[in-house]
């Protein structure tokens, strides 16, 4: 429903908010602008003396303005020929034109109207309610997807436009919910529609009948220091009837020309300073630095409209058609989806395609779409599903459970739960179990035990689909690619071997960086830019399911490296481990930024077992500045699978290397890595609560352990791994 | 070029009951290329003790900007209901504006003055800019204003 609630109006308005962020964005540096150039009064200057300075600069003077910048500006007739000028209040010489400036008035007519009077006005209005909702329900999503109000700051994962979308927006939302709202406040006013009109007093009906009272004798000009000043006008000349007004930011007055007494006066009324101030606010006339910071957020506008097209895009692009999708009432197999971005859709369409063409009548829809009582020819119910945030329902699934919590008993209709998510999230698949979890205490039969997929992998999916298949009694093979990446071949330059000693072959394989096209190096995408703890997927001969490695390298260190161990039955991995000098295998890169070091100079405690280091090594190797690194490295055997043995000494003399501690797991006393991590518990208790953070690589088993170890070695310092992930101080990559 | 038949509204005092003491009146403003927005322009009649009368005309639809119509605004304590029905666009730098009104006789050689205010946003106020008597004789005389205003002239 936000989702919807942001997405719409984003498109729709786009041109609007596109205009309005871009020429608001100019019109900010005017007011700052203009601050600077004015001639500024001296402290104390009253308006009598200011007043004085120019009549006897300008005798034919009929009008003074102070705009909130300081300005002054005069208005005159010398001999029937009106004047004007900005005034040196020091002198009461005219220093600069007054002529309005024609690129800032056609700058505001574009803000806020398209040349198009009051039809334009309301177009740039509507305009600015769409900003309104587009901001709020955006703030909505962040909250939601940072997990709350209270991690608004938190680091964010994925795509980079997505990312980009909302680091940009979380810094100008404010500013943007500022000059949409006040945009609103102003339409109001200009079109009546509020009672901020204000009051001058009454014209005095009596008056002195005398002219020429000396203007630096006037008590109420004397009393007036210039800062508050807005506009003093002169009486016609000749005319003994007519006064002088004055307007300050206080009030409206008129004083007699004969006696220089006050006749009138009427103060703002509270709306005129409601007003007044939100104009202020608007425009940044009166508050220049605030009105700088305002332009600055308008320009976030364009930069979120672009990037948020592309996220609109890659998700429509991410859900597939499903053909041949049968009614919901004659399907044998409901399948239901959950999902944010798109992706599961794509598992849900190639699972749709096996089962259709194993002779199975589907049926596909949102989760969210849930009615049992149309499922009258299910057998079977599947849902497929991510999580969203700390464990929300994902879009697509908004209202399950609250429709299967209300039902007052679950359908009799097997059912499978299958969660989408990545393990080095908090809260990983946090909704499927909660899905599976009021599914079994509803009674709910089940067809399948809940089945987790990590990072999208397709070998998770085809291993999960096999078991689905045993228990439809058919054969089912799902070949799924979540998105078709384009691929490159990789020669391999060199091998180094280990650990057969310990039945655990493992190789260290480096492979020659491949050509990339202009375009690519210009974008930076495909193999033009990488770095250690990206991915690359290598597709086996004979095998359209690819499997992904960390790698072990950055771009800028020439080649492209990836530490494989040999899995027994193993397609890819018996590929690898096999090849030669020379002999090539296809591949792709897939960026990997939530398992990156960052820039920041805090110290990095890195661990890793088994092949598990190679991202690791990789961080150590690139660490030419010196940034405090401590090792934790669990490994067989020091004699037979000490990776990366000898450059590990070399790194330590060059300084990229801080601290090393290995584990070793067999032999007379085994020790596994979060062992030798209880064993440093004090040092890294000190690093943690330090700022450093924390980077694990390798198996599940491992990674359970060492939070488990992590968790009891921070307890006394009041932490734990959980706050430290939502910190984005602790990260996994996990296989 | 804008051309409009007015009807004044029946509140104001110019009203004539009958067609046969009234005649068409053009009144033809032509503003000069001031380098500003759209003026506000406010065309009223005042009497020969300089009292207000009532309003012909009213360039300009937003009624929170009249005060700045000053000697209008001052004459009719900024009434609103004083331009009902009888309120326009506002007009160009170096447009013309041309309205055309069914005047009483007596409003003539009668020492009724036409008054025009003026004003445009973020530039000087000019209240009084054009004040012309109303004579038989003026009649078809083009005027300059005092800022905004090239030309103003009323025929019969």
């Amino acid at each position: 429903m936000i989702r919807a609630l942001h997405r719409w109006p984003g498109l729709l308005a786009l041109a609007l908010v596109t205009i309005l962020g871009l020429s608001g964005a100019a019109l900010s540096v005017f007011p700052a602008a203009e601050r600077l150039s004015a001639p500024q009064s001296e402290a104390g200057l009253t308006v009598a003396t200011l007043a004085e300075r120019i009549l006897v600069a300008y005798p034919g003077v009929e009008q003074i303005r102070r705009s909130p910048s300081g300005r002054i500006t005069a208005y005159w007739f010398d001999q029937g020929t009106p004047g004007a000028a900005v005034i040196d209040p020091a002198t009461g010489e005219g220093v600069a034109s007054a002529d309005p400036n024609q690129t800032l008035r056609w700058l505001t007519n574009l803000h806020r109207s398209l040349f198009l009077g009051d039809g334009g006005r309301i177009a740039m209005a509507a305009g600015a309610l769409a900003m309104l909702v587009l901001s709020l329900s955006g703030a909505a999503l962040v909250a939601r997807r940072t997990g709350g109000w209270r991690h608004w700051f938190a680091p964010l994962r994925g795509p980079l436009a997505g990312r980009l979308h909302v680091e940009i927006a979380r810094v100008a939302v404010i500013g943007l919910v500022l000059s949409s709202t006040t945009a609103l406040w102003m339409t109001a006013s200009t079109f009546d529609l509020l009672p901020d009109g204000g009051a001058a007093p009454a014209f005095p009906t009596e008056v002195s009948g005398e002219t020429g009272f000396a203007l630096d004798q006037m008590a109420i000009l004397r009393q007036t220091p210039v800062a508050e000043l807005r506009e003093l006008s002169f009486p016609y000349p000749g005319d003994a009837t007519d006064v002088f007004a004055l307007k300050t930011d206080r009030g409206t007055g008129y004083i007699d020309q004969g006696s220089g007494a006050l006749l009138a006066w009427g103060d703002l009324t509270g709306w005129e300073r409601v007003s007044e101030t939100i104009y202020m606010l608007h425009t940044g006339q009166g508050a220049a630095t605030l009105g700088l910071v305002l332009g600055l957020m308008a320009l976030g506008v364009p930069a979120m409209g672009a990037t948020g097209v592309l996220v609109w895009l890659a998700g429509r692009r991410r859900r597939p058609r499903i053909r041949g999708n049968q009614p919901a009432g004659r399907a044998e197999t409901i399948l239901l989806v959950g999902s944010e971005g798109g992706s599961t859709w794509g598992f849900a369409a190639t699972l749709h395609a096996a089962l259709s063409q194993a002779g199975q009548s589907v049926h596909v829809g949102p989760m969210s779409g849930f009615a049992p009582d149309r499922y009258t020819r299910a057998e079977r119910i599947i849902l497929l599903t991510a999580t969203y945030g700390d464990g929300a329902a994902p879009a697509s699934a908004k209202g399950f459970l609250d429709r299967l919590n209300a039902s007052e008993h679950a359908p009799d209709i097997p059912l499978a739960v299958l969660g989408f998510g990545d393990r080095s999230f908090p809260a990983y698949c946090a909704f499927a179990k909660a899905v599976a979890a009021t599914a079994q205490a509803k009674g709910w039969p089940e067809l399948l035990p809940l089945d987790t997929i990590n990072r999208q992998s397709p070998q998770d999916f085809a291993r999960w689909g096999r078991a689905l298949g045993e228990a439809l009694g058919i054969p089912l093979e799902l070949s799924h690619q979540p998105v078709l990446p384009k691929t490159k071949t990789l020669t391999l330059v060199s091998r180094r071997d280990y650990g057969a000693e310990v039945q655990a072959p493992t190789a260290i394989l480096r492979f020659a960086l491949p050509q990339v096209s202009l375009w690519q190096r210009l974008t930076g995408s495909g193999f033009a830019r990488f770095t250690a703890g990206d991915l690359i997927g290598i597709l086996p001969e004979g095998s359209a399911v690819s499997r992904l490695y960390s790698l072990a390298s950055a771009r800028r260190d020439g080649f492209i490296e990836i530490v494989v161990k040999k899995h027994p039955g193993g397609l890819a991995s018996s590929q690898l481990t096999a090849l030669e000098p020379g002999q090539t295998v296809t591949a792709f890169l897939r960026r990997n930024p939530g398992f990156h070091p960052g820039r920041g100079r805090a110290p990095l405690i890195l661990i890793g077992a088994g092949t598990g280091i190679g991202p690791l090594a990789g961080f150590v190797r690139g660490n030419a500045r010196g940034r405090a690194i401590h090792l934790f490295f669990g490994m067989r055997h020091p004699d037979s699978d000490f990776f990366y043995n000898e450059e590990i000494t070399a790194w330590q003399e060059e300084g990229r290397l801080t601290g090393l501690v290995t584990a070793v797991s067999r032999g007379a006393r085994p020790r596994y890595v979060q062992d030798a991590l209880r064993g440093e518990a004090t040092q890294v208790a000190d690093l943690i609560r330090n700022g450093a953070r924390v980077m694990v690589c390798g198996g599940r088993d491992m990674a359970a352990g060492v939070t488990d170890a992590l968790a009891e070695i921070l307890a006394p310092a009041g932490l734990t791994p959980a706050v430290l992930k939502t910190e984005g101080r602790y990260v996994e990559d996990v296989y | 070029m804008k051309s409009l038949l007015a009807t004044l509204a029946l509140t104001t005092a110019l009203t004539v009951p009958g067609i046969a003491m009234a005649r068409p009146v053009t009144l033809t403003t032509t503003l000069n290329a001031y380098g500003g927005d759209g003026a506000y322009l406010a065309f009223y009649v005042t009497d020969a003790s300089d009292a207000y009368v009532g309003s012909l005309w009213m360039a300009g639809g937003k009624s929170k900007y009249y005060k700045h119509l000053g000697d209008w605004s001052r004459a009719t304590g900024g009434d609103t209901a004083q331009v009902n029905g009888i309120t326009g666009a506002s007009v160009g730098a170096g447009r013309t504006l041309e309205i055309t009104l069914e005047l009483a006789d007596a409003l003539f050689d009668a020492g009724y003055t036409l008054h025009v205010d003026a004003a445009v946003e973020d530039m000087r106020d000019s209240p009084n800019e054009v004040a012309v008597p109303l004579t038989t004789d003026g009649a078809g005389t083009p005027v300059r204003g005092r800022r905004y205003i090239a030309s103003f002239a009323y025929d019969m």
